[in-house]
């Protein structure tokens, strides 16, 4: 199948077909459409299956890539997903949202030619072979520990750690504040690019597996953790992921239309907006739509208001576009479906009609100075180069801060002066015995991925300190 | 699921009481709280504060007006049926705590949220002055259940058909003129709560109001319920839903409350066109 004698290594990647950019932008079916077995062999068939492999180095949950690729290579593909699921309980969902450009695909040795194995590819394609041909993971039901575990929040942290724990024999619950589980997979990441029908699926097999998920219980209110411990739960996972949107703190922002990305996203996403009325929450239709930002949030409340029939939409960001934090896919896909990039650009303050509704935006133009502490060179405003947009919807996608939910109602639980949790890296272990973190509420907004390995180091932890002895009882705590 | 166990029509048809099986919830709900209910899988998530909540029940009970096709959806649900989705406490409680005289006014559904606020009031050891006020007579919702919590109960209608000839806010300056008031507290429709704070404020009483502005998650995350507070953005699902009334921006949450509008009537009318066929 490989195009060399030796069967290495071909001289490009094998695309991912994708739907026509024209079609996709008004839809929101998936937009890679997948690989056939015969792409899937072809591009395995270039891995050189490196002695020591530093694609796995640069995967956060050290899947052994090179042995997956080439259990695919030799069509054995049930095999291959069994293989990824040793490390990775998600690949249906990190194939698709990992950033692996700058991950296993970055550290592939083939990324020097600038062709790296599409690793991601290949993991959706085992994913979506095993899916579709209704390939379970069969491990022995492991001896139950009797040990009870509470997971607050039902994202990629907080799954992994369940799938991890479930795995070693302790019984897990997990506490989800949403109608829905999932987290940010449900309420954040569009349908187009990670369709809630996987998500679904990998929470099904986890409560098959003997999760167990409470939905609708905002841990903090509904339920404490004091509570949570005097229930019998040994040890507490919080993952509750990340909080309050930020806004610019710049007049009118208030005004009718003006709203936060996490608002938008959700309401599209987990409310299924996009198909109102036939569901019944409302989204804002903008005809000149305005994104503040320009990471994978931005590119995917872009898309998301472009799919909605927008005439125009624009990404308005203060920096220029190497520093923009999107994947290079994301910023390739939005451009691709007619998204314009106003860089260089800073909002300034936004425009209203006399019911409040938002009808433009004042922004000034930009150059970039010396480096700043990221490393970055800072944006400067270019003084008397204001200019004014037309827009009836502004998306604010600049960050979030953290949540003060839980927090707010945990004593004990020590807060870095940002409000997120103090875990230690390595474990994940906080301030309260007993209790550890991992994803958005500690490290701020990260990826998918690097939540799922907080989770899987958090659940080695947990599960160390469940064999060791448990929880001591508060009375001999101290 | 969150079964009704007791369903009441108020104010002719237009109001409605849902005494929902809860029993997490209740058991942690105090005055001024609220909670998220959701009716089926399709439904919208509608922030309502509670009116009333019994641990040993394991209830939570709920009054609104019927305004919109979820509300309306709301009061097709029957004593048997259940609320897919309930989510709460939300919100902190109201403070209640012993301050003096307290003046307690309600409009509308208001009244419904004021009720058990004004009886932990009460119970805190205030004198508590009620005031409530709707269109018409048959409007006027928990007029006893007001009367058992106050020291003296005053009620006014719009045209006259029960009790005082016109707004709550009349009463209240006249309450103001004669007494000295330490608090006051105004739950109801946003133009009487914004009167209620230009009527106290010269008297310089502290004035507390409660929100209900548009909302998805009520847990801090999609900030579609930021108030403009002291001219601090404040989110009424985690800071709030109780503000001091004299900082609130009032006319830009009325603006703000008219965000779907349209998409309410579209809406409103599908659901209407459903129930013909």
């Amino acid at each position: 199948m490989a195009d060399n004698e030796d069967g290495t290594e071909t001289k490009t990647r094998v695309a991912m077909p994708e739907q026509e950019p024209d079609f996709r932008r008004r839809n929101f079916e998936e937009v890679p459409l997948g690989y056939t077995q015969e792409m899937a062999i072809k591009e395995a068939s270039r891995c050189l299956q490196c002695k020591s492999p530093t694609c796995v180095e640069g995967c956060p949950v050290e899947i052994d890539i090179p042995a997956f690729i080439q259990l695919i290579k030799d069509e054995k593909v049930d095999e291959a997903i069994k293989k990824i699921w040793e490390k990775n309980r998600l690949p249906a969902v990190c194939g698709r949202v990992c950033p692996q450009e700058s991950q296993c695909e970055g550290r592939c040795v083939l990324a020097k030619k600038g062709r790296p194995i599409a690793i991601g590819n290949l993991e959706r394609f085992a994913a979506d072979f095993a899916r579709e041909k209704g390939i379970e993971e069969v491990s022995p039901k492991p001896e139950p520990t009797g040990k009870k575990v509470a997971i607050v929040g039902s994202g990629p942290a907080g799954l992994t750690v369940a799938a991890d724990l479930i795995a070693k024999g302790h019984q897990v619950t997990i506490f989800e504040a949403l109608h829905k589980p999932g987290g940010v997979l449900v309420y954040g990441i569009p349908e187009f690019r990670l369709p809630k029908d996987i998500v679904a699926d990998e929470v099904e097999s986890l409560e098959r597996q003997g999760a167990e998920i409470e939905c609708n219980t905002v841990v903090g209110m509904t339920v404490t953790i004091d509570e949570l411990f005097e229930e019998g739960y040994g040890a507490i996972f919080i993952g509750v992921g990340a909080g309050l949107p930020r806004f610019m703190n710049i007049p009118g922002e208030n005004l009718v239309g003006v709203m936060s990305a996490n608002e938008y996203l959700t309401r599209a996403n987990l409310m299924k907006a996009y198909l109102f009325p036939e569901y019944d929450t409302p989204i804002p239709k903008g005809k000149n739509v305005v994104v503040l930002g320009a990471g994978n949030v931005a590119t995917d409340s872009a898309r998301t208001a472009m799919r909605l029939g927008a005439d125009t939409v624009r990404i308005v960001y203060r920096r220029s576009r190497e520093e923009m934090p999107a994947r290079a896919a994301e910023i390739h896909h939005a451009e691709e479906e007619g998204i314009e990039f106003l860089l260089l650009t800073n909002p300034t303050r936004f425009l209203g009609d006399d019911v409040g509704r938002v009808v433009g935006m004042e922004c000034i133009k930009m150059e970039l100075g010396e480096p700043d502490a990221s490393g970055r060179r800072r944006p400067l405003a270019i003084e008397g180069s204001e200019f004014e947009i037309e827009c009836d919807l502004v998306i604010i996608a600049v960050g979030t801060e953290a949540n003060p939910l839980l927090t707010r109602y945990t004593e004990g639980l020590k807060l870095n002066k940002w409000g997120y949790i103090e875990a230690d890296p390595e474990t994940g272990k906080t301030s309260i015995e007993g209790v550890w973190a991992g994803g958005d509420i500690v490290t701020g907004s990260a990826t998918v991925i690097q939540a799922m390995g907080a989770g899987r180091r958090a659940a080695s932890s947990i599960h160390e300190y469940l064999t060791r002895n448990g929880r001591a009882s508060k009375s001999v705590e101290s | 699921m969150f079964k009704i166990v007791k369903r009441k029509e108020m104010a002719n048809g237009t109001v409605i009481l849902n005494e929902i099986k809860a029993p997490l919830i209740a058991h942690k709900a105090k005055p001024g709280q609220f909670v998220i209910l959701k009716a089926d899988e399709k439904g919208e998530r509608i922030p309502l504060t509670m009116a009333d909540s019994d641990p040993e029940r394991g209830t939570i009970t709920v009054i609104y007006k019927v305004v919109g096709k979820s509300t309306e959806l709301f009061k097709s649900l029957e004593v048997g049926d259940s609320y897919q989705d309930a989510i709460g406490p939300l919100g902190q409680p109201t403070h209640l705590e012993k301050v003096g005289t307290v003046v307690c006014v309600g409009g509308g559904t208001g009244i419904a949220v004021l009720h058990p606020i004004a009886q932990g009031l009460k119970r805190a050891g205030n004198r508590v002055i009620g005031i409530i006020g709707a269109r018409t007579d048959d409007l006027i919702i928990l007029e006893e259940e007001m009367r058992a919590v106050c020291d003296e109960l005053f009620v006014c209608t719009d045209d006259g058909s029960r009790g005082h000839h016109g707004f709550v806010t009349d009463i209240l300056r006249k309450v103001l003129e004669e007494e000295t008031v330490n608090l006051t507290v105004a739950i109801g429709p946003v133009p009487m709560m914004k009167f209620v704070t230009e009527i106290t404020k010269p008297y310089k009483v502290k004035t507390l109001v409660s929100l209900n502005p548009i909302m998805i998650d009520g847990t801090g995350m999609c900030g579609g319920c930021r108030v403009s507070v002291d001219g601090e953005n404040k989110f009424a699902c985690v800071d709030g839903p109780e503000f001091d009334g004299h900082k609130v921006d009032f006319d830009q949450l009325m603006q703000r409350l008219q965000a779907y509008q349209l998409e309410e009537k579209e809406s409103s009318k599908a659901h209407r066109c459903k129930l013909d066929l």
